[in-house]
Parts: structure tokens; sequence; C-alpha cells
């Protein structure tokens, strides 16, 4: 379970998430949803660790464990999975090398052995095909000359292979057609688990079409301000953002 | 001015300085402020040569100055593998000699030149006289790895005929003051170069590949990569010219130099050059020096990579494109093994 407290977050002396709390128990799937600014991207940055976004109060742990203390690295071998609004190309690394030395990475940092080449390949080719990727693809530089769809299949093949226990999908459906919408969903669905908790960051509702929620948590001008089941989604869709942002004032 | 004449007159102040255009960033007289004395003889090196995975069909030692041959004929007929050790072991004195090497027409010679070095603070020369007949294919791979306090100058002239075909790549780890200069003459004719290079440079090493190519007759073609990577205090200098000559014409030529600073204290030099006098040309340079992207090391880390293995995974493919270009398989197996080992350091 993904419990976050009272968490403040500065970029620079600006604060930008000022006190948020949020619990995704095991086996459900929470979406964030908020208005452009409110924090969605500070959220998923902060929880993966990049440089740059300073925690300066309250705390998120992983099943009992302090992630903000650990290195981005060490957040992933504990289960941290974020699928990045822009994924970025890798020049000259095949996405396979660096999947696998991903995957080997995680192990040994949680002391397990590494996975050998060809149960890596059987692994590859049973995710790629549930995903409609051409194992060809694989072959070629991570992400390099790939359209968003197709970018935004290959962060679900990595998650599918990596396994996490906390997938934070940042605005996954941005840049996606339906199709590539549906297909990507249908992977990120298949990864529902009792064990396993999902944030989805969205500013759309319709990605939640796809990604059934079971909670939905309103951000707006840095923190929760609104939660409640699927239907709040509708009615953002319906009322908009602007009764929230005075709320947030 | 040359290290040769300032050596045979025991003059330093003969020595190249900044104040030479060639030599602008690499001043040799400032690295050399008197003439060393002679090297020793020194003693054939025990250990295994370095590329120790290619076999050779004969091997030339230089030691400490001291060629075993004046030079080496490649005949005709099969493909040949000449391995060129030039080994210097000495403290604080100098040595230089020189060799030629000549390809009959058709000749198909790979040559794996490496300059080992041991000791500390020497000054070594080195000069090679190449010429490729009709039709002859040469394969120069040459790996440079010294200690970081030697001064190591090499210089070749190469000369090709019609229909001959010249790859080189050269692959270093800097010095002191190190410079493998490259003076091509491109007959045009359907002759066909590449001229490679890749530093890979942490500490206070400097390197200096220099690369002037002239084609003086049409139809040649000439491929150009060099890639390098500065940490620490290390400077990198690439100067490349490509002079297309009047009549040379429909020559096609490019020429790449991408680098990557690895921290703020270092610094790279890159001088390319494109001189054309010829009409109907095909020729293009691109430059670049960048760092290392952080957003895709965030990227590379968040899936699980430590910072050190993203770096290295980021710094192998940017520099593996110019070892993928070596066409002898087991000097470019051997090769990315150097490479591999080398970016520990830099990563």
């Amino acid at each position: 379970m993904l419990s976050i407290e009272n968490l403040h977050v500065s970029i620079g002396d600006k604060e930008i998430i000022k006190g948020l709390s949020l619990q995704v128990p095991a086996g459900e799937v929470h979406a964030v949803m908020g208005p452009n600014g409110a924090g969605k991207s500070t959220l998923s940055y902060t929880l993966a660790g990049r440089a740059g976004y300073e925690v300066t109060e309250g705390m998120a742990t992983l099943d009992g464990e302090d992630l903000l203390a650990l290195e981005p690295n060490e957040r992933a071998a504990k289960g941290v999975f974020l699928s990045f609004q822009y994924p970025l190309e890798i020049p000259g690394v095949p996405t396979l090398t660096f999947i696998r030395a991903a995957l080997n990475a995680q192990r040994k940092a949680r002391g397990e052995g590494e996975v050998s080449a060809p149960a890596f390949l059987k692994l590859a080719r049973e995710a790629a095909g549930k995903l409609k990727i051409d194992f060809d693809m694989l072959k070629r530089p991570l992400n390099v000359g790939f359209s968003g769809g197709e970018k935004k299949r290959m962060e679900i093949l990595q998650m599918a292979m990596l396994s996490p226990r906390l997938l934070i999908l940042d605005e996954t459906d941005s840049g996606l057609d339906i199709d590539a919408l549906r297909i990507v969903s249908e992977g990120v669905n298949a990864m529902r688990s009792p064990d396993r908790s999902m944030l989805v960051i969205t500013h759309y509702q319709r990605l939640l079409d796809y990604i059934k929620p079971d909670r939905v948590h309103v951000l707006a001008g840095g923190r929760i301000v609104a939660s409640g089941g699927p239907e709040l989604a509708l009615e953002l869709e319906a009322k908009g953002y602007d009764q929230y942002a005075k709320a947030a004032a | 001015m040359s290290l040769m004449q300032a050596i045979k007159a025991r003059d330093a102040s003969l020595l190249p300085s900044r104040r030479d255009e060639a030599w602008r960033y690499s001043d040799l007289r400032a690295a050399i402020r008197e003439i060393p004395g002679a090297s020793p003889e020194a003693s054939r090196p025990t250990g295994p040569p370095p590329l120790v995975d290619v076999e050779a069909d004969h091997e030339i030692l230089v030691l400490n100055g001291r060629a075993e041959a004046k030079g080496f004929l490649a005949v005709a007929g099969a493909p040949i593998t000449l391995r060129l050790r030039i080994v210097s072991d000495a403290e604080h004195t100098l040595h230089q000699s020189a060799l030629t090497l000549d390809l009959e027409p058709g000749a198909d010679l790979t040559l794996i030149e490496t300059y080992e070095g041991q000791g500390s603070a020497y000054v070594s020369g080195f000069s090679l006289a190449i010429s490729l007949g009709a039709g002859a294919r040469l394969e120069r791979i040459v790996l440079v790895d010294e200690p970081a306090d030697a001064i190591s100058i090499s210089r070749s002239e190469i000369e090709l005929q019609p229909g001959a075909r010249l790859a080189q790549t050269v692959v270093c780890s800097g010095a002191r003051l190190q410079r493998h200069e490259t003076e091509v003459r491109h007959p045009g004719g359907g002759a066909d170069v590449r001229l490679d290079g890749l530093y890979l440079l942490d500490g206070k090493r400097h390197a200096d590949l220099t690369t002037v190519l002239a084609h003086t007759a049409p139809d040649g073609t000439t491929r150009q990569l060099t890639k390098g990577l500065a940490k620490d205090q290390a400077r990198g200098v690439f100067q490349g010219r490509i002079l297309v000559e009047e009549g040379a014409d429909r020559t096609d030529a490019r020429m790449g130099h991408h680098a990557l600073l690895l921290n703020d204290g270092a610094e790279i030099d890159a001088k390319p050059e494109l001189e054309i006098y010829a009409d109907e040309v095909s020729c293009a340079h691109g430059n670049t020096v960048g760092s290392l992207d952080d957003a895709a090391l965030f990227y590379m880390r968040s899936r699980g990579l430590p910072e050190a293995e993203a770096r290295a995974l980021l710094m192998q493919a940017f520099v593996g494109e110019v070892v993928d270009r070596i066409e002898h398989d087991g000097a470019r197996a051997a090769v990315q093994a150097w490479v591999a080992r080398r970016l520990e350091a830099l990563a």
C-alpha cells in the first residue's frame, strides 16, 4: 500500500505540493485528476525520486518503507514504476538490452539471481505479443523514432516485465489515439492484482472509461481537495475544475 | 618545426607551439622544456600485447625507438594481419623511430598498431609512411594506451592509388600530451577512405586526433567519424581537415565529430575544416559537443539502473557507433573489451 502523509514539495523556491495526503491500498486503482499546474506531474516525479523536487515536509511510504530517502533506482527495486508522460529516447541502447539491464539491476538490488538470456527472451516475447508489439522493434534503440503510441506501449511492456508493486501512470493517455488507448489500457488492466497499487494521474476522464478506478481524487493547488467514487470523474467531466480552484485558493 | 628537427638539433625552441596553427591546442613546446636524453635499450615486454584476441601472421616490435625492421611489404594474395607494437619503457627520456609499410596492388592487410607504455614521463615519437597500391586494402586499427604523464607523438603519411581502400580507427586514452596525426593523399578513381577516431579521457589527460586529407582527383569517397568523452580536467582535441583540390570533381566526403563533456572542468577543442575547390562535390560535416542527458539518466534510474551503470550504458551507446565500424571481427571484439574497461573509469 502507498501512503502519503502531509507531503510538501518545492521546486527551487516555489512550493508546488502543499500538504498532500493519500492512501492507495494494495489491489486498488486510484485516479488523481486535476487542472494544469495542480501539481500532478510533480507528485509523480517526487514519488519516483527525480532530482530538483525537494520534499520539505511529510512522508511517502510503500508497504511501510520510507520511499523518500531512497535513490530512484532503489525505489524501482522496491517496486515503484513511473510510466512517463513523455518517455525518453535512449539512443544506441537496444530496447531488449535496456530492459534486461534494468530487470537484472533490480533483481541484484533485491539479492536475487540474474535472469538467463533464454528465460528473458521468452518473457519479452510473451509480453510483446500481448501488447501487439512487433518483436523486431525491441531490437531498435529504446523509443528512438517511435511514435507517441509506440512509446506508451513500450512503457507498458517494461511495466509488465519489471512487475512493480506500485504503478504510477502520468498522463498515459496523452498523445494516444483511440486504438492505442485501448491497447495500452488493456495492458494496464491485465496488471491489476491484489498485491499491486495503481495511481492513475490524468487531466481527462477519457482514460478512466478504460481503466476503471476504485477511487478518484481531485488535486488542486497542491492538495487533494475532494475524493470519491468513479462518479466523481464523470462529475468533473461535466462541470470542470472551476469549483475546486476556489477551494484550493 | 617538428619534433624530429628539434631532437636532431637538441633545441627545444624548435618544437611546435600554440603559435603554430596546427599545434594551437597541443602546445608541445610548453610540454617539453628541454630535449631529454636518449632512452636506453628496453627488454622485450613479457606481458601479452594489448588487443590480445587478435591473431596476427607477423609482428614487428619497436622498443624504445629501436625497430626490429625498417618496414614491411604486404604482397597480394591472401589477407595478412600484421601486429605492430610500439613499446615505450623509459623514465624521463626520449626515443623515436620511423617505419615504412607498403601494400602491393591487390594486397589485403589488417594492421593492429598498439602503443604500449611503461615507466613515466617519457617522450615518444613515431612516424609511419604507408603506401597502398591500386586495389589494395588496408584496415588499420590503432590503440594508444600510455601512462598519464607520457608525451607521445605519432604521425603517419598515407598514399593511395586508385581503387585502393583505407579504413582507419584510432582509439586512445590520452597522456600528458598525446597526438595522433594522419595525413592522407586521396587519389579518387574509386578509392575509398574511412578515418575514424575515439578518445576516452580522464584525469589531466590530453589527446589530439588530427587528420589532413586531400582529394587530388575525381571520384573519391571519404567517411570520417570521431567521437570522444572527457572527464575531470581532461582535454580532447579534434582537428579534421578535408581538402578537395581543383579537379577532384564528384568527391563525396563526410566528416563528423561528436563529444561529451562528463563534467565542468573538461574541455573539447574541435576544428573541422572543409576546403573545396572542385565541382559537383558532395561534402558535409557535423560537430557537436554536449553532455550526458540528465533526463535520460533519470528515466534509466527510475527503471532500476544504478547511476554509474546508467551512465556507462549511455556512454557505451555513444561510442559504440565508432567501434562498430571496425570491420575485422577479432579486432572489433578486442577494442570493445578495451573500451568497456576504460568506460568503467569514466562512469
